[in-house]
């Protein structure tokens, strides 16, 4: 079954390696749904968050083939339910629609949106939230005369994890990790050696 | 040959800041990294390198190939003969987009090779400039590194990661990409420093101790366990330790066309050749063994048939220092992550001595089977045109065994690694993974250089020969000697023979014609013959062995041969088959 996956990885600073990680996806026709590119915890490592929408094992082999890259330094792969994540939106709504009516500016408080720009012919709206509070807003705006509207990709912490910083010390005596490693036949000894 | 082993000391850091230019330091890094041999072809984004290379010429041979495909096709065979690292030069723009087959045949087939290639001016890209092209992004899926070198003071640290990556761990192809202007200009230089590990970068996975006592335990319960071996054995240079380990337990051994040669065909638990076209029992018997050692090997599709139908039964050990590998295509019961070189002599020092005389018989009944049905009426013909088979059956008595057998793609390479004896490593050269017709002739002079000391014969089809027949110009030149066999039936014969099988006779494009290649090999001023008739074969195939010199050797053969076995596409390999009448439709 196809899931909503969350991929991060933390990779070197080198020219090239974005499109060296994306078409791993490109080859095996996965779109990406979303990907962002940001520093991590540790100057200098730079840390990818993409989200696909495929099933675990797809995932699994994938997250081998990026995690074999060079300059890639390490891969998590997790499902919703295992990262916090947001998303920001920003909505450029007419002025005068605020000015005349007053519910959609209960709507825009409402959802926690916080004014970046006020200008006579427009404002700018800012939110930030989970992909479904965003899609339902703009929604709702939409009949006011929404004039533009732009999201960004998702950004993601693991909640298990405890950073990069250990691993990078301990790099190179470091054992695969256990998400890439894992192997269902693992610690069943007695289910795989009959006596 | 120039000895290396004097160079390494040659460049050596010191305190002293010298100016160099970006291309004298390639020629320094070349020389640290032991490198003695550069297979290329010059142009106008790689002279400045040429013009160093001049002065480097007594130090570093070069070789003129004739299209920038035959010096990487070149400098794989170099490097598969050697174990060494193949090193190529090509310019920007076309003469970099023509290495990109041998880089994608490198990568698919783990073969180290660093390829330098030139580039325009760092100001001009992006500019469409003259012979510009953008060499990075278009070798990135076809790499295991790249990087473009924009400015000298990086040359020698990119260099220096580049022979890193390309040897260690699962080998593969390296491309550095230099401006024009980084060639050029000076630079401090402080001596050149070899890369021995870089942060992000793993080659050997740490072995786990309990996996290979969980994978002994399965080998010591094991009634009938198969090893299949791939050509991991011999990139780990663990022939020795593969014999250790398979012999302690008596395990019968069967390898993909990539590990042909790491274990020596005639050793009593060779039980032959898996796959599409190999031998009749490693194919039917993987569906009946209990347990499957996988040793550096890959599961290749030409390998398993049916996924869903391979191996079923049996629990799945394998070996292998790429981790992604592991459960790509075949899930493994034990994972042994590692360079087999270590892991094999643990898990032969953790297993126990055992016999398995009786499932070694059922092979040896196979054989029998695969004997009287294929083998013994390809090999002695009674009557008819001559086989491939036969020709193979007669030069492995001049050979002993103990040539290179170096092939192109097609029916006859199916063949020769089907007949041919190999006793000794690095004796197989094909293009396993890629298939790539064209590989065959100049793999088959880079494989010369790599063992100059040993018979190098390249078996190559009529189709294959005339994608890259230029490159007897290179044998030419240098005079290498490298026995040309060209297995002439008048076809592209593995598609004509799929035409015949699976599309209804719809012998659709497939007929080749031949220019006189006697001729054309005395045009190149090589000695050539050309046989058709059975009584010529024996005294041509002598004559061409015992030339001192390179020499072609033509031989017509039957035009509707038909290689079998086959494990027909889509199916099981236990449905393998001997012969076309067994073949049921789907």
């Amino acid at each position: 079954m196809k899931n909503e996956i969350t991929i991060t990885v933390y990779t070197e600073n080198q020219v090239g390696l974005l499109n060296r990680i994306a078409i791993l996806f490109s080859r095996r026709k996965i779109n990406i749904e979303s990907l962002n590119t940001s520093p991590s915890e540790l100057e200098g490592i730079y840390r990818f968050t993409i989200v696909v929408l495929e099933e675990e094992e797809v995932v699994r082999k994938l997250a081998r083939q990026i995690e074999k890259q060079i300059d890639v330094l390490k891969v998590y792969f997790n499902n919703n339910d295992e990262i916090i994540w947001q998303e920001m939106a920003l909505y450029k709504v007419p002025a005068d629609i605020i000015a005349e009516k007053v519910k959609v500016e209960r709507l825009l408080r409402v959802n926690g949106a916080r004014a970046v720009v006020i200008r006579k012919d427009y404002i700018v709206f800012e939110t930030t939230g989970q992909r479904e509070e965003i899609n339902n807003l703009v929604a709702r705006l939409e009949p006011f005369g929404l004039i533009e509207f732009v999201r960004s990709a998702r950004i993601a912490i693991i909640k298990a994890s405890a950073g990069i910083h250990d691993q990078i010390l301990e790099f190179e005596e470091k054992l695969p990790g256990d998400t890439l490693t894992g192997n269902e036949f693992l610690n069943k000894h007695k289910e795989v050696v009959t006596e | 040959m120039i000895s290396p082993a004097h160079y390494a000391d040659v460049v050596t850091p010191s305190d002293t800041l010298t100016l160099e230019s970006g291309s004298r330091i390639v020629m320094h890094a070349l020389l640290a990294e032991e490198v003695n041999l550069i297979f290329g072809y010059p142009g106008g984004a790689i002279m400045p390198i040429y013009d160093a290379l001049y002065d480097f010429k007594d130090d570093l041979q070069h070789i003129l190939v004739r299209h920038e495909q035959g010096a990487i096709h070149a400098a794989q065979g170099y490097a598969r003969a050697s174990g060494r690292t193949g090193v190529v030069f090509a310019t920007s723009g076309p003469g970099a987009t023509n290495l990109v087959t041998g880089l994608a045949d490198a990568m698919i087939d783990s073969t180290p090779l660093v390829c330098i290639t030139g580039q325009v001016f760092a100001h001009l890209l992006g500019t469409d400039a003259f012979q510009e092209t953008d060499v990075i992004n278009i070798t990135t899926p076809v790499t295991k590194w790249n990087y473009q070198v924009t400015d000298a003071s990086e040359m020698a640290g990119a260099l220096a990661r580049a022979f890193y990556i390309a040897a260690s761990g699962r080998p593969g192809p390296v491309l550095i990409d230099i401006t024009k202007n980084a060639q050029l200009q000076q630079t401090d230089f402080e001596g050149y420093e070899k890369c021995s590990r870089i942060r992000s970068y793993r080659p050997k996975p740490v072995i786990r101790p309990a996996y290979i006592s969980e994978a002994a335990a399965l080998i010591d319960r094991a009634e009938r366990p198969l090893v299949v071996f791939g050509q991991g054995v011999m990139l780990g240079k663990a022939e020795k330790e593969f014999i250790d380990f398979i012999e302690k337990a008596d395990l019968p051994s069967a390898w993909t066309i990539m590990g042909m040669g790491a274990l020596p065909t005639d050793h009593p638990l060779a039980v032959g050749m898996l796959g599409m076209h190999g031998n009749y029992g490693p194919n039917l018997l993987t569906n009946q063994c209990d347990v499957l050692i996988a040793v550096g090997m890959r599961f290749d599709d030409r390998v398993t048939g049916r996924l869903d139908k391979y191996a079923t039964q049996a629990k799945i050990i394998h070996l292998d220092i790429d981790p992604a590998e592991i459960d790509k295509n075949i899930k493994a019961t034990v994972p042994v992550w590692g360079d087999c070189k270590e892991t094999l002599p643990l898990l032969t020092e953790a297993i126990q001595k055992k016999s398995h005389v009786a499932w070694r018989q059922k092979f040896a009944e196979c054989h029998v089977r695969e004997m009287d049905k294929v083998i013994t009426p390809e090999q002695f013909p009674a009557g008819g045109p001559i086989t491939m088979a036969e020709v193979m059956h007669q030069l492995n008595q001049y050979t002993g065994g103990e040539a290179i057998i170096v092939t192109d793609v097609g029916q006859h390479q199916m063949v020769a690694c089907r007949y041919a004896v190999m006793n000794q490593s690095r004796s197989n050269i094909t293009s396993g993974g890629l298939g790539t017709m064209g590989f065959g002739l100049p793999a088959a002079i880079g494989a010369k250089f790599g063992a100059p000391h040993r018979m190098v014969i390249a078996i190559v089809g009529d189709g294959g020969i005339q994608m890259t027949i230029q490159e007897l110009g290179t044998i030419m030149q240098t005079g290498m000697k490298v026995k040309v066999l060209i297995l002439n039936n008048e076809y592209l014969g593995m598609v004509r023979q799929w035409q015949e099988l699976f599309h209804d006779h719809r012998y659709s494009f497939v007929q080749m014609s031949s220019p006189d290649y006697v001729q054309v090999a005395n045009g190149y001023h090589i000695m050539a013959a050309s046989v058709s008739a059975r009584e010529d074969l024996t005294p041509a195939l002598e004559k061409m062995i015992y030339h001192d010199g390179p020499y072609l050797l033509e031989i017509k053969v039957g035009k509707e041969n038909n290689i079998f076995p086959m494990v027909p596409t889509g199916r099981s390999v236990s449905e393998i088959v001997l012969c076309k009448e067994e073949i049921r439709p789907s």
